[in-house]
């Protein structure tokens, strides 16, 4: 059990491409970190370099703060499992799994008595003297893991663990991973591309693109306070919509709906009169559904639907609209960074499955302007982030309660500033390990985001 | 439906026949000169022109022979005394070497990989004459050294290839998990790489074995009597149970008794070359 600090790492390949370039980044003891972002976006790189695995080009890499750079994997006292388990196909599954203390010399006794107890944790007591070619997949992944426990490790680091495994298996032993970690409270960094392990696992959640960091933040707060246009519309399913928003006489002209600029978005802007906003599908609502309340606060306005999806637990609407070509541009980029693909500018509507709009219908919606994320198109920063929510993590989610108070949190000037780039000088203080149950606990419907703040007034 | 069903089934009856036809030609084709030889070894000497495939009287009376001779008894020893020792170090050599060249990158690795391909293409016989001057002049002529360092030298290109190909198949994460676990190098090596290209090691110490085992153009260029005279270049040299008869039947009885130890190497090996030794260590 250690920290993991990163100071300005990078790694430059033969060709000269920085795979990971420039990050910074502070695990906590204890603490659950995830990387995460599309292929190639150098997360696998960045964990093989804490493991040793991967050469480190320049920075620092300290492992309970002692500098491991020249270090061989052996000398780390970490483990990792591998996305394909790299399990020893020769050896039993007692074999496989006591592998690691056999090299340190450990006694047979105590081999047996450890085995056995990793065995015990992950309910592989029955297949010990199997061998891996015998096991199923989910069996192999929890021998792979059984490898990764049975030595007091620094950290764990996972690289893709759950990948191979088919969709059902995957959530089981998500949530297995998840108990493990928390019962033996080791530092853990966690690869994945899937933005559903990324939320559920992560005490923090480290989001890459081409080998820069982009936000280090709290699930929660990715989700709702997305530094820039990648984050936002990487973390989210399905994802975040993003539409043309032109300006106009203090006016956001969104497709289908205005509102007038919120001031400390206008102050940002300066001349530039084409945003793009991004606007999350389950924002959206049926405003016949809407309560009278609630419907105040927002717009309504008139829609075609093209297509509907019926899922039971909830309905998606797909509404197409045409977008100027710059911005059409701006969003094919993004898209294929996201490893996805732009058919067509539409909208996604997330809609109470009560809903009675059907495919080809006009329907009516409804809209919370305060809501709505604005984005500069030429550097990609949200212009409408809540500085609060920069705040140290911890304290920003234990205080949710407290939230609706709008003055700003004395968050450092730098790190509202750190627009793309390596961000983590003030989340990586946050004393984390208390920001996953605190933002659990602050889990009611609405955002911590004070809509105050965002509010035309 | 049922139409359809009865015109594909002549169809495949007729390529399952072929196939076994075919089969049955080969084994035929392969087999025939094995069987002849044996068939030879069991007559007696003065039987082998029965113009029969089967001997008139059976006998055991060659093998007696070849086995009181020392031609043949010193060659055997040789045999299995060089070939064994250049299987191991051209296996050796040869893991080692293609371990280096599937894993690590070095400049020259290509040249190196290209080199021993242009080697394993070299027309050996080329070389005969040369090497005769040079193992006099060094003497290495008529020793066990003189021929395990050109059976080495020949079948290393070949057991490169054969390994280094095995070697690519195993993920790298089998190697770097042992490394994280703990493992200097060395020990990931063979701990864990090692046992896992097994299935190679065996065909590419079939290999090298056979190619000592059966060469006839060095051993019978490079030795002069019975100190390094390995049993194929022996069997030339062969004379019978006496010198009035032709030697045939017993060059016979030789040659099974060389041939079956290759059999036995095969019929107990083939099993561990084509095992999938590998099947399970990733996702599968």
């Amino acid at each position: 059990m250690a920290p993991i600090t990163m100071n300005h790492i990078t790694k430059v390949y033969g060709d000269g491409y920085p795979a990971v370039n420039d990050v910074s980044l502070e695990i906590a003891d204890g603490e659950f970190m995830i990387l995460v972002g599309p292929s190639g976006c150098g997360k696998s790189t960045l964990l093989r370099m804490i493991v040793g695995l991967e050469d480190i080009s320049s920075g620092d890499m300290l492992i309970g703060g002692e500098r491991v750079n020249e270090k061989a994997p052996r000398d780390r006292n970490l483990s990792m499992v591998f996305q394909n388990y790299a399990l020893y196909p020769h050896l039993t599954v007692y074999e496989n799994i006591a592998f690691p203390l056999r090299l340190k010399g450990v006694s047979d006794d105590e081999i047996k008595r450890r085995v056995e107890e990793a065995a015990t944790t992950l309910e592989l007591t029955e297949h010990l003297q199997r061998k891996p070619s015998q096991l199923s997949g989910g069996q192999r992944q929890r021998v792979a893991m059984g490898r990764a426990i049975v030595r007091q490790a620094s950290a764990f680091l996972f690289d893709e663990p759950l990948s191979n495994l088919d969709a059902k298996l995957r959530g089981q032993m998500r949530t297995e991973i998840l108990r493990l970690q928390r019962r033996l409270d080791t530092t853990t960094v966690y690869v994945t591309h899937d933005q559903t392990e990324a939320m559920t696992l992560g005490d923090r959640v480290a989001v890459m693109r081409k080998g820069v960091l982009q936000q280090v933040a709290s699930p929660r707060e990715l989700y709702e306070q997305p530094l820039n246009l990648f984050v936002a519309g990487f973390i989210g399913s399905p994802p975040m919509n993003f539409l043309p928003a032109a300006i106009e006489d203090n006016q956001v002209k969104l497709p289908f709906l205005s509102y007038p600029l919120p001031r400390e978005v206008a102050a940002q802007i300066g001349d530039s009169d084409l945003l793009i906003a991004g606007i999350r599908p389950e924002h959206f609502a049926d405003s016949s559904l809407v309560d009278e309340h609630k419907r105040d606060r927002g717009t309504t306005f008139e829609v075609k639907v093209d297509v509907t999806e019926w899922l039971g637990s909830q309905q998606y609407a797909y509404v197409p609209f045409e977008a100027p070509e710059e911005i059409n541009r701006h969003l094919a980029e993004l898209q294929q960074e996201l490893d996805g693909e732009q058919m067509r500018t539409q909208m996604i509507v997330s809609l109470d499955p009560a809903s009675r709009i059907r495919d080809g219908a006009k329907a009516e919606l409804w809209l919370d302007p305060s809501r709505v994320h604005l984005f500069d198109p030429r550097t990609g920063k949200n212009l409408t982030r809540d500085a609060k929510a920069e705040a140290p993590a911890a304290t920003a989610t234990s205080s949710a309660s407290g939230s609706a108070s709008s003055a700003p949190a004395p968050a450092p000037a730098s790190s509202s500033a750190a627009a793309s780039s390596t961000a983590p000088a003030s989340s990586a203080a946050a004393p984390a390990p208390a920001s996953a149950p605190a933002s659990g606990s602050a889990g009611s419907a609405e955002p911590p985001a004070p809509d105050g703040s965002l509010r035309p007034t | 439906m049922t139409g359809s069903a009865t015109a594909t089934r002549p169809k495949q009856r007729r390529q399952r026949s072929i196939s076994v036809g075919g089969a049955i030609l080969i084994v035929v084709y392969t087999m025939l000169p094995i069987a002849w030889i044996l068939s030879l070894s069991l007559k007696s000497p003065g039987d082998l022109t029965n113009k029969k495939f089967l001997p008139s009287h059976w006998t055991l009376a060659n093998y007696r022979t070849v086995f009181k001779t020392s031609l043949f008894t010193d060659a055997l020893r040789n045999s299995i005394g060089i070939s064994l020792i250049a299987t191991v170090i051209g296996v050796v050599v040869a893991t080692f070497a293609a371990y280096a060249i599937a894993r690590l990158d070095f400049p020259g690795k290509r040249v190196i990989l290209s080199l021993a391909l242009a080697i394993a293409i070299f027309p050996q016989v080329a070389l005969l004459g040369s090497l005769f001057s040079m193992w006099r002049a060094v003497k290495l002529y008529d020793t066990w050294p003189g021929l395990i360092i050109p059976y080495v030298s020949f079948t290393l290109p070949l057991s490169i290839w054969v390994l280094s190909a095995f070697f690519r198949e195993i993920p790298w994460e089998m190697e770097q998990a042992a490394q994280v676990d703990g493992a200097t190098a060395w020990q990931a090596f063979t701990k864990a790489i090692v046992p896992l290209a097994a299935p190679g090691v065996f065909t590419t110490a079939i290999i090298a074995f056979f190619a000592a085992w059966q060469d006839f153009a060095f051993a019978i260029t490079l030795t002069s009597t019975n100190r390094a005279r390995t049993v194929p270049a022996a069997l030339a040299f062969f004379t019978g149970a006496s010198q009035f008869q032709q030697p045939t039947t017993a060059i016979a009885a030789g040659a099974i008794v060389v041939t079956v130890p290759i059999i036995i190497l095969v019929l107990v090996f083939q099993r561990r070359i084509v095992a999938g030794l590998t099947a399970g260590a990733v996702k599968g």
